[in-house]
């Protein structure tokens, strides 16, 4: 009950929005008779901080806030927003949304409080978290230990960031549901310089906590170390191999292989449609008997964790491959619907701008049983990737991508040399058929993926233990 | 004449925002503000699946105390929001440090001329009209052939905006512009193999979309040539970059010159202003008035005045790509390139599609890239692609599930022709690029 009070404060008390208003409109939407409905408020406050060439550069501060209202009937969709949480402006919204079925009825809705069964972060505004003073100190003293580190360091570019983000969402049953939802990045990049050859790396990380995130066990001048680390191995790095060989993926980060390959696909939205190369393929062998994977948006504080979904869904940890077999997809309300099964709590949406989808929160692979070591030993030749840029899929297709920004050789069981970094691309119903060995090392990435799909960003976690893989593509240049 | 209300109640509001930094000590000031109105329909299977009405707005300020600065943006225009957002960006600017390349534009460099660019065609279509429309559209492309065998829908786009843009040194100007898309994407099946893909037309006046039914059936034929793609053998060839996805190589060079990414020394192409960075043949330049184009404007992101100018003569490097700040920073003036570059235009070569195939001879022609690969620090290139595989100027059969990979600065300096076939949807029009050799990596 009190995160519902703290959102009503946050948003509807300063617009001068009452319970009864929110019923009105409500009601206004369901006078079609519509198959669901709901109204969706949200206020979020974010600030960003970079520091570059020594100096404080730059600083923003941002206020987001607005209202979308949903009319659903059938697999028909009305939508609107607005970013004035004004009574006439959403009773107008009402008007063109449920314009989406023709016929009219009336309808009186009550408001009951839905009340949140787990919450998985603190209700804290991490932007009030530390003074700005200690923001600034925190950025300088990042920036100064790690110019120390190297002198082929050319420069350090670091930025901090946080959101204070404040939800509510009426249903159409009358349940009303709100989140408190803080989230904190830090990200360093570092540029280094040797005989002319200059190269660049990044690390990074957060969550849904607050500043004080980036203070324990010196996380934050941890970032700055490694993004030393690894810029100067990319000095070192010769050509990539071309050609397809056996791979053997780093635990954590690199579990964006699991995010593209396999998750997009399990999406809710593409099964119903019947567009994804997963779609009807639920109970089938999808992945080598090694393989369980899971999404999980119940983790305490993972940056791709929710307590409930944009829809007023409780989040789960839901199974999606379990020992190789297909178990099920991601779903939100509509597409949940649909298909004749429940909504797991995975209907995200950028903003109240926006339409809810299906979306991934943490995908991870749980552990297996090998040490790391005894993967690298039993591959003759192949990659070993540790770190990855980004990643793309085809979800009709399958064929997925992504990019490699740290790589070694593995030659007779050994990681001998680095290598540039390069795109590496499979198919996604057929790479972990391909999974011989999983690691017993899980590990989460540090918190900070974002995940893009049809134009709407959302925060994200991967995971994953060492995975060898039997031939995977790897478009490196060395032919 | 109500348009020109809101242009004036608008212009008020940033002048207001201005005054308000004034009044907190701010030393100069520049802000903005957007208006957006639109409505997207998408239908799927022959009946509307979402009607959307958009309805936005947002402002944002930069105050300079001095060479410190800060920013703060809001979607609430109310007067108090204002204030707040006002003394949230002051607050920010105690904290920043003296950076002695801060400022405003040079006043002599902002627009003072405004033509009439022919951005601002409202559309006046109904919701009905707009469903009626993306069926017609997806109908063509479903009704192509018997192996289109799903979709993903057809939808109709339609946005109007205001943007004002202002600043402590007088400038303030406002102009309309609209943008309208329709685009359609469906999936093709023969036994195993499934393929999806898409079309879409987009413009400042709705009359100049391409026929309907002409993006569906276009939509159709690019999902179909792609069944039973297979991958190729590890080798090298030469590439040819069709004209939808060639925008992209000319993006990354932009990036490589920009001013942001020179004074950061985070590019490959770092002291290569009159140098030889393409091919004699290349003419490269920006058309920042042509009229009712996409990415055409009169002044940019900072109010300075933009103008036709070229970036690449003879292969040569002329000129970077600058904002205010970044020209500073390399002791040099703005280009008018805060926010981008608007209209990039390569001359074309005499050949079109068909003779850049016979050019290519044998060789991929890639028409789907996938993934950010791109290492713009170190030219490094390596994406995922699909395409098709090129026998004596003839395709031969599609290709998927294969990467390309080369280093920019040679792959630029390789480029072999450039095709008329240009497509005009993007800020970078380009016909396709063919370029000498790159690794192929697959099965």
């Amino acid at each position: 009950m009190e995160l519902l009070n703290l959102a009503r404060q946050a948003i509807l008390i300063p617009a001068g929005i009452q319970d009864g208003d929110i019923e009105k409109i409500m009601s206004r939407l369901l006078s079609s008779p519509v198959d669901a409905a709901d109204i969706y408020f949200q206020s979020s406050h974010s600030e960003s901080w970079v520091m570059e060439g020594g100096i404080i550069k730059e600083g923003s501060y941002s206020i987001e806030q607005g209202a979308g209202v949903r009319a659903v009937s059938g697999e028909k969709t009305g939508f609107a927003y607005s970013d004035r949480i004004e009574l006439p402006v959403l009773l107008e919204a009402a008007n063109n949304v449920k314009a989406i079925v023709r016929q009219g009825q009336d309808v009186q809705v009550g408001l009951v409080n839905a009340g949140n069964k787990s919450q998985y972060y603190p209700v804290a505004n991490p932007l009030k978290s530390l003074l700005e003073q200690q923001k600034i100190d925190l950025l300088r003293k990042v920036d100064s230990e790690t110019r120390k580190l190297d002198a082929r360091i050319e420069e350090v570019i670091i930025s901090l960031s946080g959101v204070h983000e404040t939800i509510l969402v009426a249903n159409q049953d009358g349940s009303l549901a709100a989140d408190i939802r803080p989230l904190v990045r830090m990200n360093v990049t570092v540029i280094v310089v040797e005989n002319g050859r200059r190269e660049q790396a990044s690390m990074g990380g957060g969550g849904r906590s607050d500043y004080h995130y980036f203070l324990n066990e010196n996380l934050a001048l941890n970032y700055g170390k490694e993004a030393v680390r690894q810029a100067l191995v990319n000095l070192e790095a010769d050509e990539a191999p071309a050609g397809n060989m056996t791979v053997v993926l780093g635990p954590g980060w690199p579990g964006i292989l699991l995010h593209e390959a396999i998750g997009h696909g399990l999406e809710g939205d593409f099964n119903r449609k019947g567009t994804s190369a997963f779609s009807g393929r639920v109970g089938e062998r999808v992945a080598s008997d090694l393989c369980t994977v899971v999404d999980d948006g119940t983790l305490q504080g993972r940056r791709g964790s929710l307590s409930i979904d944009d829809e007023g869904t409780p989040t789960e940890n839901t199974v999606l491959i379990e020992n190789g077999i297909l178990k099920g997809y991601m779903q939100d309300k509509l597409n949940a619907r649909l298909m004749g099964v429940r909504s797991t709590g995975n209907g995200r949406r950028e903003s109240y701008a926006s339409l809810p989808m299906p979306r991934m929160t943490n995908t991870y692979m749980l552990p297996g049983s090998h040490h790391p070591e005894d993967i690298i030993k039993s591959v003759k030749k192949g990659l070993y990737a540790k770190n990855f840029a980004g990643g793309q899929v085809d979800i009709t297709s399958g064929k997925f991508v992504f990019s490699a920004s740290e790589a070694y050789l593995i030659e007779n069981g050994k990681i001998t040399r680095a290598i540039k970094g390069a795109t590496l691309i499979g198919n996604g119903p057929d790479v972990l058929t391909k999974v011989s060995m999983v690691g017993n090392d899980l590990e989460l990435d540090s918190g900070v993926g974002s995940c893009g799909k049809d134009g709407q960003s959302v925060p994200v976690g991967v995971g994953q233990p060492t995975l060898k893989i039997d031939g995977l593509t790897v478009g490196g240049t060395s032919v | 004449m109500q348009n020109q209300e809101e242009h004036t109640a608008l212009k008020n509001t940033v002048q207001s925002l201005l005054d308000e930094a004034k009044r907190q000590g701010a030393s100069a000031a520049e802000a903005g503000l957007s208006q957006e109105n639109g409505l997207t329909v998408s239908a799927r299977l022959g009946d509307v699946e979402t009607i959307e009405h958009h309805c936005g707005q947002g402002l944002g300020i930069t105050v300079y105390f001095d060479q410190r600065k800060g920013s703060a943006s809001t979607t609430d225009l109310s007067p108090e929001s204002i204030k707040e957002t006002v003394s949230a960006a002051c607050s920010i600017a105690r904290y920043t440090s003296e950076d002695a390349f801060a400022g405003l534009p040079e006043k002599d460099l902002l627009a003072t001329e405004f033509p009439n660019l022919d951005l601002n065609h409202p559309w006046a279509i109904s919701v009905e009209e707009a469903i009626a429309l993306a069926v017609e559209c997806e109908d063509a492309a479903r009704n192509y052939h018997a192996e289109i065998s799903n979709s993903e829908g057809a939808s109709v786009n339609t946005h109007q905006g205001i943007h004002v843009m202002g600043n402590s040194l007088g400038f303030l100007h406002s102009y309309s512009s609209t943008r309208h898309s329709l685009s359609c994407s469906v999936l093709a099946q023969r036994g195993d193999s499934m393929q999806r893909d898409y079309w879409y037309s987009v413009s400042r006046n709705a009359a100049k979309l391409d026929a309907a039914t002409d993006i569906g059936k276009k939509a159709a034929e690019r999902a179909l040539r792609r069944l039973e793609g297979r991958s190729l053998t590890t080798r090298q060839c030469p590439v040819l970059y069709s004209a939808e996805i060639a925008s992209g190589l000319l993006s990354s060079f932009i990036g490589a010159i920009s001013g942001g990414n020179l004074y950061r020394k985070s590019s490959f192409l770092l002291d290569a202003l009159d140098t030889q960075v393409f091919p004699e043949f290349v003419h490269l330049y920006e058309q920042p008035h042509l009229k009712g184009a996409l990415g055409s404007a009169a002044f940019d992101g900072e109010g300075v005045a933009t103008k036709g100018r070229d970036i690449v003569t003879d292969g040569i490097l002329r000129s970077y790509v600058l904002s205010t700040y970044s020209a500073r920073k390399l002791g040099l003036h703005s280009t008018g390139n805060a926010g981008g570059v608007r209209n990039l235009t390569i001359d074309t070569g005499a050949l079109d599609f068909q003779g850049m195939l016979k050019q290519l001879d044998t060789g991929l022609l890639v028409t789907e890239l996938m993934g950010q690969g791109v290492n713009i620090l170190t030219g490094d290139y390596s994406r995922g692609a699909a395409g098709f595989w090129v026998e004596n100027g003839q395709i031969q059969y599609p290709v998927e599930e294969i990467t390309i990979a080369g280093n920019l600065k040679d792959m630029l300096k390789n480029i072999v022709a450039i095709g008329n076939d240009v497509d005009y949807r993007g800020n970078v029009r380009t016909g396709s690029i063919l370029v000498e050799r790159m690794s192929i990596a697959g099965e």
